[in-house]
This record gives C-alpha cells, sequence and structure tokens, in this order.
C-alpha cells in the first residue's frame, strides 16, 4: 500500500532500547507515545486485576443465602470500587492511551502525536486520580458506599469517604480530557501524506470519533462531581431537595457524560475489530466508509440519549418518549458495524489466530449485549428490567465482553509489535475456553435472574434465586482462571517468547511495514499513502 | 518532516496544532460552566420570583466595575500579543504585567463583594440562608459557586500569563515564536467571557 513496503530490518535501536535516560526514569520522563502506551498498558492492567479480584470476592459472597464472607457495608464498598476503578481506571481509558497512544501516530504515518509533553502528562493526571481513588479506600470514614453513580442525595450524605472518590473521578475525567484533545489535533495535523480522510485505517476513525466524545461529554461530568464536593463540604443546594434543589438534575447532568462515556468505552473496541477482521480474512474490509461514518454517528446519537437511565425516575412520559426513540436509533450504526464486520468475512480466507478468535468473539458477545440494550430502551419492559441484574448483565456483555474482549484482541493483534516477542499461540486459544464458558455463565444467568426480579447490589438473595447465583459464581471462577492463562501467558512470553518477525500476520496497515519492535521515530523516511489501508491484493491472501 | 531524532520536536512548533488542542480545550472549559448554567437555568425558570428577589440584594456597581477591569484587561492582553508580534518585547512584557495587575484587582474586588455578603450572614448553609426561600438559596449556591469558579480561572490565568512573563523575559518567547502567549491570551479572553455571562445572570437579574 505504500511507497515504502520493502523496508527491511535495519541497526536502528527499538524504542525499547533506545532513548537519553536509562532504567525507570527512561520511562516515566518519556515522552515517546510507545513507552507512554506501556505505562499506562502497566498501569492499567494492576488496577484491572483489582477491579477483577474484587469483583470475584462479591461473586463469592452470593454463593449461599446470608451472610458468606463480608458484611452489608463491606458488600456496598465492594460494589463501589469495583465499579469506580473498573470504569475510570480500565473500560473508559482502555483502548484509547494503550492502544491510541502506540498505533495512533504509527497507523497515520507520524512520529508521535502532536503533544507529546502533554501526553505525559496525562498519564500523571491518571495515575494521580488512581493514588487517590484508592487513599480514598484508606482514610476518611472508609471506602464510599454509593456505587459508582455517585447519585445524589445519598451521595451528599453518606459517611463515608465520597469526597476523595468523586476528586479522583475529576482528575481521571482532566485526563481523559487531554488525551482526546491529543488524539483529535494529532489527526488533524499530523497524517502523512496522501493519507487522506477515507484512506485512514478505521481505528483511526474510532479513535477520531471518541476524541470529540471525550472532550465535549467529560466537562459536565467534572462539574458535576465538583458540585457533589461543593456540596459536602459546604452545602450549596443545588442538589439538595431540603435547600430547594432537585436531585433529578443530578442523574441528568451526571448521565449527559456517562451515556456518551459508554460511547467512549465501546468506539475504539469497534475499532480494533474493524482492523482485526480484514487482516484475517484476507479480504479488504466491506463498507469501509458505512463503518468511518457510522462510528461518527455512534458518537452523535449516543450524546442525546442519556435520559433513557432516568424512566423510571420521574422524568415526563413525553421526554421518556424521545429518550426512548434516540435510544433505538443508537442500534443502527452499531448494526450497520456488525453487518459489514460479517460481510467481510463472507468469501473471505479466514485465519482462525488468536486475535481473530477473539475479535469474533467480541462480535457474538456484543450482539447480546447490544440486543439486550435495546430491550431495555422499550418503555414498559424498562420498568420490569431497571435496577435488575438484567442490567449488571447486559452492561458487563458490553463492557467486559465488548471493550474488554476487544482489548485482549487487541493486545494478542499488536503484542508481537509492541514487544517484538511472540506469545504462545496454542495457549492464547485455549485460555478462549474458560473464558468464553465462564463468561457465559456467569453474565448469561445474570440476565435471567434479573428477568426473575432479582434487584441489583443487593447483599443476600432469596431462595428463588439461589440456583443462578451458584451457577453464576462458578461461572466467575471459569472466567478468572481464562484470564489468568491468557495474561500469564503475555507475561511469559515477554521473557521467554521467541523473537516476532515485523509482520506476523501478513498485516498491511503501516504498523506492519516497520520492525518490531518499532525504532523510536517509528520511521525512517515518513511514507506517502497512495492507497486504502485495506487494500488486500485477492490472490495474496490464498 | 525526515531526519533522527533531533528533529522529532518539530511537532512541537507546529502552531496549527497548538492553535487547534488550545481552542479544544476551551470547548471544554465552556461545557464545563455549561453544566452550571443549565442548573441556573432550570432552577431560575423554577423561582423566577426569588432569583428575582435575591438578584437584587446583588451590587451591580461592583459588577459593572468588575466588568470593565477585565474588558480592560483584555485590551491590554491583546495588545501585548500585537507588541510581541512587532517585536516590543518590553512593551509587551509591560502589557501582561498589567493584565496580571488587573486581574488582581478584579480578585480584590470579588473578596471584598464576598466578605460584605458574610457580614450579612449571607454563605452556602448559612442559618440566615436557610430561613429564606428555596429558590433564593438556590440563587446564592449558584452565585458562590459560578462566581468562585470563574475567581479560581482568574487565578489559573494569572499563574499562566505570568509564566508568559518569565517566557518573555528569557526571549523564549519572542517576534517569530508567540504561540504560547497566543494561547494564554485566548484563555484569558475565554475568562472574560463567561464573566460577560456572569454579570446580567447574577447583577442584572433583577
Amino acid at each position: 500500500m505504500t511507497a515504502m513496503a520493502a523496508t527491511v530490518v535495519h541497526a536502528e535501536p527499538s524504542f525499547l532500547e533506545a532513548g537519553g535516560r536509562t532504567g525507570l526514569l527512561g520511562w516515566i520522563l518519556s515522552t515517546d507515545h510507545k513507552r507512554i502506551a506501556i505505562l499506562y498498558l502497566v498501569s492499567m492492567m494492576s488496577f484491572f486485576l483489582v477491579g477483577v479480584t474484587i469483583g470475584v470476592l462479591m461473586r463469592l459472597e452470593q454463593l449461599t443465602m446470608g451472610p458468606t464472607i463480608m458484611q452489608p457495608q463491606t458488600y456496598n464498598a465492594m460494589f463501589t470500587v469495583h465499579g469506580v476503578i473498573m470504569i475510570f481506571l480500565f473500560v473508559i481509558p482502555g483502548l484509547p492511551v494503550v492502544f491510541g497512544n502506540f498505533f495512533l501516530p504509527i497507523l497515520i504515518g507520524a512520529k508521535d502525536v502532536a503533544l507529546p509533553r502533554l501526553n505525559l502528562l496525562s498519564w500523571y493526571f491518571f495515575m494521580t486520580g488512581a493514588v487517590l481513588a484508592v487513599l480514598s479506600l484508606f482514610t476518611g470514614n472508609g471506602p464510599p458506599d454509593t456505587g459508582w453513580t455517585f447519585y445524589a442525595p445519598y451521595s451528599l450524605r453518606t459517611g463515608p469517604n465520597v469526597s476523595l472518590a468523586v476528586f479522583a473521578a475529576f482528575v481521571l475525567g482532566f485526563s481523559s480530557i487531554l488525551t482526546g484533545i491529543n488524539f483529535v489535533t494529532t489527526i488533524h495535523r499530523l497524517r502523512a501524506p496522501g493519507m487522506t480522510w477515507h484512506r485512514m485505517p478505521l481505528f483511526v476513525w474510532s479513535l477520531y470519533a471518541t476524541g470529540w466524545v471525550q472532550i465535549l461529554a467529560t466537562p459536565i461530568v467534572s462539574i458535576t462531581l465538583l458540585l457533589v464536593i461543593l456540596e459536602r463540604f459546604f452545602g450549596i443546594g443545588v442538589f439538595d431537595p431540603a435547600k430547594g434543589g432537585d436531585p433529578l438534575l443530578y442523574q441528568h447532568l451526571f448521565w449527559m457524560y456517562s451515556h456518551p462515556a459508554v460511547y467512549i468505552m465501546i468506539l475504539p473496541a469497534m475499532g480494533v475489530i474493524s482492523e482485526i477482521i480484514p487482516t484475517f480474512a484476507h479480504r479488504t474490509i466491506f463498507g469501509y466508509r458505512f463503518i468511518a461514518y457510522s462510528s461518527v454517528a455512534i458518537a452523535a446519537l449516543g450524546s442525546l440519549v442519556w435520559a433513557h437511565h432516568m424512566f423510571t425516575s420521574g422524568i415526563s412520559s413525553m421526554a421518556s418518549m424521545v429518550f426512548s426513540l434516540l435510544t433505538f436509533l443508537v442500534a443502527i450504526p452499531s448494526a450497520i458495524k456488525v453487518f459489514n464486520w460479517v460481510a467481510t468475512l463472507y468469501k473471505g480466507s479466514i485465519e482462525i489466530a488468536p486475535p481473530m478468535l477473539y475479535a469474533l468473539t467480541f462480535i457474538f458477545l456484543f450482539c447480546i449485549g447490544g440486543l439486550t440494550g435495546v430491550m431495555q430502551g422499550a418503555l414498559a419492559v424498562n420498568v420490569h428490567l431497571h435496577d435488575t441484574y438484567f442490567i449488571v448483565g447486559h452492561f458487563h456483555y458490553v463492557m467486559f465482553g465488548g471493550t474488554g474482549i476487544a482489548f485482549f484482541a487487541a493486545l494478542l493483534y499488536w503484542f508481537p509489535k509492541m514487544f517484538g516477542k511472540m506469545y504462545n499461540r496454542r495457549v492464547a486459544t485455549i485460555a478462549w475456553v474458560p473464558l468464553f464458558v465462564g463468561f457465559n455463565m456467569l453474565y448469561f444467568t445474570m440476565l435471567i435472574l434479573g428477568v426473575m426480579g432479582m434487584p441489583r447490589r443487593y447483599y443476600d438473595h432469596l431462595p428463588q434465586f439461589h440456583t443462578g447465583h451458584v451457577i453464576a459464581t462458578v461461572g466467575s471462577w471459569f472466567l478468572v482462571s481464562g484470564l489468568l492463562l491468557l495474561l500469564g501467558n503475555f507475561v511469559v512470553a515477554l521473557f521467554k517468547g521467541e523473537k516476532a518477525p515485523a509482520n506476523p500476520w501478513g498485516g498491511i496497515s503501516l504498523e506492519w511495514q516497520i520492525p518490531s519492535p518499532p525504532p523510536v521515530e517509528n520511521f525512517e523516511e515518513i511514507p506517502t499513502i497512495t492507497s486504502s489501508p485495506y487494500h488486500f491484493n485477492p490472490v495474496a491472501g490464498r | 518532516m525526515t531526519g533522527s531524532i533531533a528533529d522529532a520536536p518539530a511537532a512541537h512548533r507546529d502552531y496549527g496544532g497548538a492553535k487547534i488542542a488550545m481552542w479544544l480545550f476551551l470547548f471544554t472549559e465552556i461545557i464545563l460552566f455549561g453544566g452550571l448554567f443549565i442548573l441556573y437555568s432550570a432552577y431560575r425558570s423554577k423561582y423566577p420570583h426569588e432569583f428575582h428577589d435575591a438578584g437584587n440584594e446583588l451590587n451591580y456597581v461592583i459588577g459593572v466595575i468588575n466588568t470593565l477591569v477585565l474588558l480592560t484587561s483584555s485590551l491590554s492582553m491583546a495588545l501585548s500579543i500585537s507588541a510581541v508580534q512587532k517585536g516590543q518585547q518590553r512593551l509587551a512584557m509591560l502589557l501582561v504585567g498589567l493584565t496580571v495587575a488587573l486581574g488582581a484587582v478584579f480578585l480584590v474586588n470579588k473578596y471584598f463583594e464576598w466578605i460584605a455578603k458574610f457580614h450579612h450572614g449571607l454563605y452556602p448553609n448559612s442559618p440566615d440562608l436557610l430561613k429564606r426561600a428555596p429558590g433564593e438559596v438556590l440563587f446564592f449556591g449558584l452565585y458562590f459557586s459560578m462566581t468562585g469558579l470563574h475567581g479560581v480561572h482568574v487565578i489559573a490565568g494569572m499563574v499562566l500569563l505570568s509564566i508568559m512573563l518569565v517566557l518573555l523575559a528569557r526571549k523564549r518567547i519572542h517576534q517569530k515564536d508567540y504561540v504560547k502567549i497566543e494561547n494564554a491570551g485566548l484563555y484569558w479572553h475565554l475568562v472574560d467571557v463567561i464573566w460577560i455571562f456572569l454579570l446580567p445572570l447574577f447583577y442584572l437579574a433583577a
């Protein structure tokens, strides 16, 4: 696809070896986008494992009726902390800060992002937010117990350390805004010659849409969270019904960000899948423009559906109907993507390598997550399902089955490029079995429990839900063993993996044209782009 | 864009990129205040009379004086950028210094205004305030939050401009490289524009 397809491996040191400083300082002071990506990867995976541990403990609590391993207050703190860690420290930053940072400049043929120092600053804000979130667990009157949504008026009155946790979320939001600004600027300014908008890889399109959502939505939650802090310290009254304030306005402001945030989470995941599928189907992506523009459409429509979280909160029936309609509309661009991925597979020469296996799993799980979402968009059904396990099952299908699995697919796809090492493919495939089985045991059971009436965030359950809870808990064990096998495989590969070639998968986008791991400034010579990123030779794949 | 690592910082001098990034950041600031403006409009439509009564208690003379101070500071800010572009380094420093000083005047006025309110027993959650109608409680809650947040932005702007002053003195900003001070100026104008909206919403609400 480019003038430099015949790049040979040269003597230039990779970004892992080169650099002015050595040791830890060479990492935490580096403005190289690739090193920052790895800083994010390491810190995020640590938080992810903490979140997983808390999740497993919660499932363990539900293994029997009555107290099993903890008290109700601990359980409340656990679902709050699980949510805060997973949402703010893993799923929202997730794909953009790791794979976006690493591959955005490479995919558009640039040497770095537009604002490298701001990029490093974002990581410092991220870590500051993370440290504050952890501190909130051990200081004050103990971990917050409000749920990750910090709903007023409870969050204004409850004893535990809500202010610090909320402030942590504020700082993390700021980090997210800076990343969004950086990416949008980079895409506007640093595309290689010939890289027109319609020659950009689809992952770049999805990062572009995500960047705009980060810029336009995050400040709303920032101000909302600041107001919660002001309420707690000074009692200004804006969300406090005792002073004439309206808690419903808190919910509006919170979801004005937090629903678009769902698309911050899922759009880059869709972008990753759009990269993986053509590579392993050895076929040009079907409907490039539809996939690209549907990212933008999802970002736009997704900003107008927030009140579907509030159908039972007491908004007017007119508002409910409008938001219900808009919610259904978001399903259209999402479905366009799914149809195009499947159409890409048609008559392709499909190779089920580990990244492809996880990408196909994404499509399957995301379809369940998406369709259960459409069910909740229907007003009458929503009243029955609201605040039940159905919701919990639904968003885990989207967030974990969608974004989480796409994150692993991306790691499987790009790990050889990032570290220059190849993991054990067979282990990665074997790990998929318990992961997939456990996932569906855990979360599909939740969907059923929810329809039966099991409320979310309850410490205990009634006898009729017991079988379901046992199945879900056992499923969580499968899930975790699959996860550990998958992640352990990467750790082993880092130390003992064999050297990865520059292009292990036969990909044709720009990142596969440079050595693994990439040299410091990515390209010896900025490439000139002459065609689409998925221009597979129809014969080459056979 | 070819060559060695030494060329990598070339991206730093991408004026267009720096400008785009700054404007995007300003969008986020507008939306940050946007959340508060939404709250203001929701509560004002719910309690129009209380907002009217409470607005009467703010001294619009101080409000207008502060508006004039900020507008003048925006003028000196804009002039300082022109001075840099013409290579008049000393004049630029003088004008940035004047901008910072005017920012300080604004804050001092604000300080006395707030203190006077506190003496009348008007501060968030005060016993006197809680005796009033809910709409007035909310008016003053929003008044203190919004002018407070704006004040924080004035302080941030003053810090930013002080840094610009140092950079000007060290010739890091000069006739050929002035995007930093331009961006700092944009931020200062934004702070100004937000105040232009706060003035009628609070001081002239009556």
